[in-house]
């Protein structure tokens, strides 16, 4: 059937910050989305609440809502709307989440919204475990015996019932957030009690434990002629037990026969059609027992998934696109492929390659946490290869996701074979080298399996890779020996590593035989039809399939696996450098390995290499499009600091890299040379020092003067950087960090206690400075500025500030030779502006910037970057004929930026929470933004799209670090005066109670219930009777030292899901936010209204 | 898991087609040499089912999936008594096999079965070549290193077209499949093997017919002898064109207004018999994902093919035939191929794909539903004979 054409406007809604478990794949997705429906002539109507993302620039939709997606916004966006169908779908748990309170609570019926893409009852019967399990049972599948539990006595019950291991699930959380395996008593009561606490229904499902058994997953599609397509299917790596969202994964599924693949996706379709998934993706998880085949249906998604992002991109289907298609009426068979033009999306992809996902993690950054992998996803970005083997694929997979310490290696000793393989059977981010490492040190297939319960098929392929790595070692490295390594994937560098040679001379060798990979197209059928679209990935396979370029070529480097610190608003700015050059005449290669994203998408450029981001693998690119046309050159600026760290490399090679130059780059991040231009330019700077060993640190900080900030050079997201406020403090420092040396000097700076954190955005062509925007911290400096929360435009700089600001930028940026965009952060303290850092490259508020000033600025970047003046870009209408960032009106709009932290994913090995205070470390895994007419709506919508509450009435419980306590009084009086409770420790509330604010004292963790069972905090907060949580860590920020009571406060928030405060700072803004609240008047606005609004006060 | 058997590796094999292309690899399976019409296979799954389909008589396979054999061979999978490839062309053979139910390994049993393999890189370029040129004649050897040399051994071979194989693939003797236990027998099936797959009478008897399974060569008077409550014609290798005592034999089925059903090959002959034309396509349907539609339903079938001919027959509605009329009722998605015909004034269908599945989707199983209900109407006395064919809308 035709498109229906009874609808006219459908609202899209999102899913929301970049949270665990839920990530870029829902930009990728909305996007898709989105753009189909925009081309079918509807109008698009979007509510996502994240700036960071492609879906929510104002051009993909016809009214975009940057607001908090939670039922009341979502309802006044449907008031003002009214649009005549609401799609679910595509924005993850949270859009489904949304949809269904909106169903429940009336809404959509009161404005006669229709839901598209799912329905109620389907969404439920998926989501709901028992249901679910009924459908199971129907179609005549098997499901976990299970029970369901909604106390903790209910719990203990069916464990016994089950026996011990029993797995916990919580009904209607993300990511399987709050789920786990029980071993024990002690166990379950930990796990289901904060299962039970998760669960929007206080609901859990306990489980028989199916550890071990073989995963599987099918990405499946229905149309509402009820035909129904397997677009992959995905064999995990790890064996049940870890989430898949962690695990390993493969595409195809490689160790089933027909019959029980068969037999699985005949169970796939009857779920599919039971559960009543009208249109649309759904994902169906089942495990397979190893010994006897049987098959347990685990789970469905009724929804398009992390997994769907996935099979999307490992087979050129794009479900996110389709399942629009088909939510707005269209049929499988009425939609073509977009890769072979001719043949139809009824049908179901065969790949004739293997793709390999490797989750990336960030345990380093929660020291505390334990880095067991469990059922509870604690990824933050993955990489997914493509190659013509499982061996192939998977080292380019552990390649792309681009950590050091983590990938296959054949440098230095393995280790011992049982320690190993005893280490191996706890699943972890290293088990992979780990088990590498035991086959080195002489471990069977058979030991390896019986440790891990991982296939042997798998095992035996790992082995191959240690058989061809023991080969290269015994003899010449001639062709028969490079070409077979090559092929199954070993890289230049490991080949080096066994044959005792550099990686450069291992290249030299290998271009000198003429052995280089071809590349070759994702076609969706294994090419029994041509590919009209050029998405490639390489492999040492016979002929290349790389297309003639037909105008002059610029590759853009994409910034690789979404990691704390390099997230998805690198990955904007590498697609609108993509859109921008397409536009301007350029033909756009995009080169990532990413997944989840939009540039990986394969309309997005050009062309498209899925390939890891390593020297070895870009410059074959570069070889293969410089044989099929004229190549401009490559862009390193925009994907974070992944390319950038190629920049040098790649000139070396001989490639010539557009916009600000590898020198320029390397001046900036050099502190010596960064100095000399702040002091020609008369800019000042925190005094800042390097050190090479710990008795040069001593000195140093001696001479600047604690407390300092110490830092390893060249990182990004704040990695290892800590405030040190003296000398046993450094030493511990040092000591952690033990890589300092001459090659990894330390850097020192003096830091600025009490100074105002200002991040600047700016684009110069080598004569002009376009200044994007000023942001100011709401944080104090100190807290990394991806982790502070910031207002745009700056609420408490005035027009000399700003004039300070644009000199002081246009000054490094000349100074240091930047052509495109440039991010500054400046502190300003008793009135001096200090020069913190400059990055001369796209910053993670590029996104930010642009949505709240309504300017492209990575597009303009990108044009500056090759060769267009700024002058040239206003005429143009790319930037705004006159004004910029620098010169909005002071009454403008404002903008807030919010981090969104994961301290709800970890938990220590005693199974406690980690501790939440900010630090000079990144640890956020996203942001969101709040746009109203004054700070406090935009603060109050920024925490209500974070966090999803800000109190407006209840109790406040406040304990501050005596620093803080003077600038504690006016806003906890004002909290006072609008009907709060205020509760305090012993020594607060004898600081408020001195200035008039009443505060009943409460008992401190340390001290223990009272003596008539008062209880301490903690407890209170458990029970629920605390609404907002302000305190201040005493000592240091940013570690995880003894167990102060502040700690436990702050996990017992993060457990019981309590807004929390940790700033002096972010209290002032919050109880903006909570009048803002209190007043009742906080509205909605699109984008588009705002950047005409802009427009019109700006002409 | 099985024990790692010995590989073919080291030594060095060459594959070469009959317009001069040659791909060097190594040996997989048996040592020697083979001949063979070479065409591509897409399937993700299912080597061992692809292996006994005797429908490839006479081909050399190449699959276009990297990874063959991981599962390895067991005895419940096959689709007859033996491997029918003449060739077998793969990227990545397994070193083990990892399945519960492997008896041994993929490699094992090409040798046990003499079969020719080889394992190169260019699985791909390969297929993109038949794709772009055809499938065409070719060689695998392990003896003959000149590519040359043994190019001209490929252009003396035999071609596809004009080839009359049902005869070598056929039991010799007939031999029935009965329901299993517990299933009343309801229908007689008289099935015609042409190369047939053992899954397709077990399809039947699951659903309560008594299969008796009759050699190619079984003429009007054996098959309706057996006073079948329906006949079935199978797949099979080979042209079409060549097969005259088939197409007669369906010819009296049809005038005895005897339900009748055929698969692939089947469906050629049917088209024979409605004196439509049958031709080679370039390169063929060979895999397990084609889209085939039910013109009247719109219904998306994910089906498995195995067919380098198809039947000419006009799609735009029904045509006369000297059985009265027909209709094109199903094709494919990707090409326009004609995928299934009815007859619209007796009991007659046939499809070009495989809804017997093995390898492949169940998507189209209910076919065998639609025949069985076809006998149940031609033997309940309350209907007449002539009623028209209601196949596959249920």
């Amino acid at each position: 059937m035709p498109r229906r054409n009874d609808l006219k406007s459908v609202l899209v809604v999102g899913s929301g910050p970049i949270v665990i478990g839920q990530a870029a794949e829902f930009d990728y997705s909305g996007t898709q989305a989105c753009r189909v429906l925009k081309a079918e002539g509807l109008r698009v109507i979007l509510v996502n609440s994240n700036p960071a993302t492609i879906m929510t620039d104002p051009e993909i939709a016809d009214a975009t809502y940057v607001e908090p997606i939670t039922a009341e916004m979502v309802e006044k966006i449907i008031a003002k709307e009214r649009p005549d169908a609401l799609l679910p779908t595509l924005g993850g748990q949270t859009a489904l989440n949304t949809a269904v309170a909106l169903h429940d609570s009336g809404v959509l019926a009161k404005y006669n919204v229709e839901l598209i893409g799912a329905n109620v009852e389907a969404i439920q019967s998926g989501e709901d475990r028992e249901t679910f399990k009924g459908i199971v049972e129907r179609i005549g599948g098997e499901s976990a015996r299970s029970r369901i539990c909604h106390t903790l006595q209910e719990c203990l019950d069916a464990a016994e019932e089950l026996n011990y291991p029993v797995v916990v699930r919580p009904s209607f959380t993300m990511g399987g957030s709050g789920s786990g395996f029980a071993h024990d008593e002690k166990e379950l009561r930990r796990i289901a009690g904060q299962g039970l606490a998760l669960s929007p229904v206080t609901e859990v499902l306990l489980e028989e434990s199916i550890l071990g058994w073989k995963e599987y997953e099918l990405e499946l599609m229905r149309d509402g002629n009820d035909n129904v397509v397997v677009v992959c299917s995905i064999e995990n790596f790890d064996p049940m037990g870890v989430h898949t969202g962690d695990s390993i994964t493969v595409a195809p599924a490689m160790t089933l026969t027909d019959r029980e693949y068969q037999h699985m996706r005949d169970l796939g379709i009857a779920v599919i059609r039971e559960v009543g998934v009208d249109t649309g993706g759904c994902n169906i998880q089942f495990a397979v027992h190893p010994g006897t085949g049987r098959i347990i249906v685990i789970e469905m998604n009724p929804r398009v998934s992390r997994s769907s992002a996935l099979a999307s991109k490992a087979t050129g289907f794009p479900i996110a696109k389709i399942a629009a298609k088909l939510a707005v009426g269209y049929t499988l068979d009425e939609i073509p492929n977009d890769i072979t033009a001719e043949t139809p999306a009824s049908f179901e992809p065969s790949l004739d390659y293997v793709v390999v996902k490797v989750p990336r993690f960030a345990f380093e950054k929660f020291p505390g946490a334990d880095p067991a992998l469990t059922t509870t996803m604690k990824s933050v970005g993955e990489a997914m290869a493509i190659g013509r083997s499982f061996p192939e694929a998977l080292q380019k997979a552990m390649r792309s996701v681009e950590k050091n310490g983590v990938g296959l290696t054949w440098a230095g000793e393995p280790g011992d074979a049982a320690e190993l393989l005893q280490a191996v059977r706890t699943p972890g981010e290293l088990r992979l080298r780990r088990i590498q490492q035991a086959l080195r040190a002489g471990a069977s297939v058979t030991e390896l399996h019986e440790a891990t319960g991982i296939d042997p098929w798998f095992l035996d392929q790992m082995l191959l890779l240690e058989e061809t790595a023991r080969d290269l070692a015994q003899g010449r490295l001639d062709t028969r020996r490079l070409r077979g390594a090559k092929r199954l994937g070993f890289s230049d560098a490991q080949i080096g590593e066994i044959t005792g040679k550099t990686e450069e001379v291992v290249r030299e060798l290998r271009y000198a035989l003429g052995i280089h990979p071809v590349y070759l197209t994702v076609d969706t059928c294994a090419a029994e039809f041509a590919a009209k679209t050029p998405y490639l990935y390489s492999s040492y396979d016979e002929e290349t399939e790389v297309p003639p370029g037909e105008r002059p070529k610029v590759i853009i480097l994409g910034s690789g696996p979404n990691r704390i610190g390099q997230g998805v608003e690198f990955d904007y700015s590498c697609v609108h450098a993509a859109f921008a050059l397409s536009e301007a005449g350029y033909e756009t290669v995009m080169v990532n390995c990413n997944p989840e994203t939009v540039s990986t998408d394969y309309d997005t450029s050009d062309r498209l290499y899925f390939e890891p981001l390593t020297l070895e693998d870009v410059l074959e690119v570069v070889r293969a499009e410089r044989a099929t046309g004229e190549l401009v050159g490559v862009v390193v600026q925009l994907g974070g600091q992944t390319p950038l760290g190629l920049a040098r490399g790649l000139k070396e090679a001989g490639v010539p890299i557009v916009g600000t130059s590898p020198e320029a780059i390397d001046l900036a991040e050099d502190r010596g040379e960064f100095g000399k231009v702040l002091a020609d330019a008369g800019l000042p700077a925190p005094k800042h020092g390097t050190a090479h060993s710990f008795a040069g640190a001593r000195e140093v900080a001696a001479e600047i003067g604690y407390p300092v900030m110490v830092r390893p050079s060249y990182v990004l997201g704040g990695r290892g950087m800590e405030i040190v406020y003296d000398e046993r403090m450094l030493a511990d420092y040092i000591e952690r960090n033990a890589e300092v040396s001459p090659d990894y000097p330390v850097l020192i700076d003096r830091f600025l206690d009490d100074a105002i954190e200002i991040d600047v955005d700016a684009i110069y062509d080598g004569t002009d400075l376009y200044l994007g925007g000023i942001m100011e911290h709401i944080e104090e400096a100190g807290i990394h500025s991806g982790d502070s929360a910031c207002a745009l435009p700056a609420v408490t700089l005035g027009k000399e500030d700003f004039e300070r600001i644009r000199y002081s930028t246009e000054a490094i940026a000349r100074g240091t030779g930047v052509r495109g965009l440039l991010n500054v952060q400046y502190a300003l303290a008793s009135g001096v502006l200090y020069v913190l850092e400059a990055n001369p490259r796209a910053s993670r508020t590029a996104p930010f910037v642009s949505k709240a000033t309504a300017v492209p600025l990575a597009k303009a970047a990108a044009r500056v970057m090759l060769g267009a003046s700024v002058r040239e870009l206003r005429a143009e209408g790319l930037l705004p004929a006159e004004g910029d960032g620098g010169t909005l009106p002071m009454d403008a709009p404002v903008s807030v930026k919010e981090a969104v932290l994961p301290f709800n994913r970890f938990i220590d090995r005693q199974g406690e929470g980690v501790d939440t205070v900010l630090g000079p470390e990144m640890r956020s895994t996203g942001e969101v933004m709040g746009l109203d007419a004054d700070f406090g709506a935009a603060y109050a919508k920024s925490q209500l799209a974070a966090y999803g509450s800000l109190p407006t009435s209840g109790s406040v419980f406040v304990s501050v670090a005596n620093r803080d306590k003077r600038n504690l009084v006016f806003p906890v009086k004002r909290l006072a005066d609008l009907g709060f409770e205020i509760l305090a420790t012993e020594g607060t509330a004898g600081v408020l109670r001195r200035h008039g604010v009443a505060a009943r004292v409460v008992r401190k963790h340390s001290e223990g219930p009272g003596p008539a069972g008062e209880p301490t905090i903690v407890q209170l907060i458990h029970r629920g009777d605390v609404d907002l949580i302000v305190n201040t860590p005493f000592g240091s920020a940013g570690q995880s030292g003894p167990r102060l009571d502040g700690y436990e406060i702050r996990t017992a928030a993060v457990v019981r899901a309590v807004p929390s405060v940790t700033t002096v700072q972010g209290l002032a803004a919050a109880v903006q936010g909570i009048e803002a609240l209190v007043r009742g008047d906080i509205g909605v606005r699109s984008l588009q209204e705002h950047a005409a609004a802009l427009r019109g006060e700006a002409g | 898991m099985t024990p790692q058997a010995p590989t073919g590796g080291s030594v060095p094999a060459v594959l070469v087609l009959e317009d001069g292309r040659a791909f060097h690899g190594r040996s997989f399976g048996a040592q020697g040499e083979t001949l063979g019409e070479i065409v591509f296979n897409t399937g993700m799954t299912g080597y061992q089912e692809t292996l006994t389909d005797p429908s490839y008589h006479r081909q050399i396979v190449v699959m276009t999936a990297p990874h063959i054999g991981n599962t390895g061979v067991n005895d419940d999978d096959p689709e007859s008594g033996r491997i029918w490839v003449s060739g077998y062309v793969v990227r990545e053979p397994a070193r083990i096999s990892s399945n519960w139910r492997s008896q041994r390994t993929l490699e094992e049993e090409l040798v046990r079965q003499n079969v020719v393999g080889i394992a190169l890189d260019g699985t791909r370029a390969l297929t993109r070549h038949l794709r772009d040129r055809g499938a065409m004649r070719a060689a695998i050897s392990t003896v003959e290193t000149d590519p040359e040399r043994l190019r001209e051994r490929v252009l003396a071979s035999p071609q596809m077209a004009g080839a009359d194989l049902a005869g070598e693939v056929t039991t010799t003797e007939p031999y029935t499949v009965r329901p299993p236990e517990g299933v009343p027998t309801r229908f007689r099936v008289a099935a015609v093997d042409l190369g047939i797959k053992a899954m397709t009478p077990q399809r039947l008897a699951e659903r309560g017919c008594e299969v008796t399974v009759l050699p190619a060569g079984a003429g009007a008077e054996e098959i309706l002898g057996l006073r079948p409550d329906g006949v079935f014609f199978s797949n099979g290798p080979g042209d079409p064109a060549t097969a005259d005592a088939p197409v007669a034999a369906m010819r009296a089925v049809l005038e005895s207004r005897t339900p009748l059903f055929g698969i692939c090959f089947g469906n050629q002959i049917l088209g024979r018999a409605l004196e439509l034309g049958t031709f080679k396509l370039p390169f063929g349907h060979r895999g397990v994902n084609q889209p085939v539609q039910d013109v009247h339903t719109g219904r998306v079938y994910i089906t498995s093919h195995n067919h380098g001919f198809a039947v000419d027959a006009p799609t735009g509605g029904p045509f006369e035939t000297p059985f009265g009329r027909a209709e094109v009722s199903h094709v494919d998605l990707n090409d326009g191929v004609v995928e299934g015909l009815r007859l619209l004034d007796r009991p007659a269908f046939s499809v070009q794909y495989h809804p017997e599945a093995a390898a492949g989707p169940h998507d189209a199983a209910e076919h065998f539903d639609a025949f069985c209900d076809l006998m149940a109407a031609s033997t309940d006395p309350s209907s007449s004979s002539g009623r028209p064919a209601e196949p596959a809308q249920s």
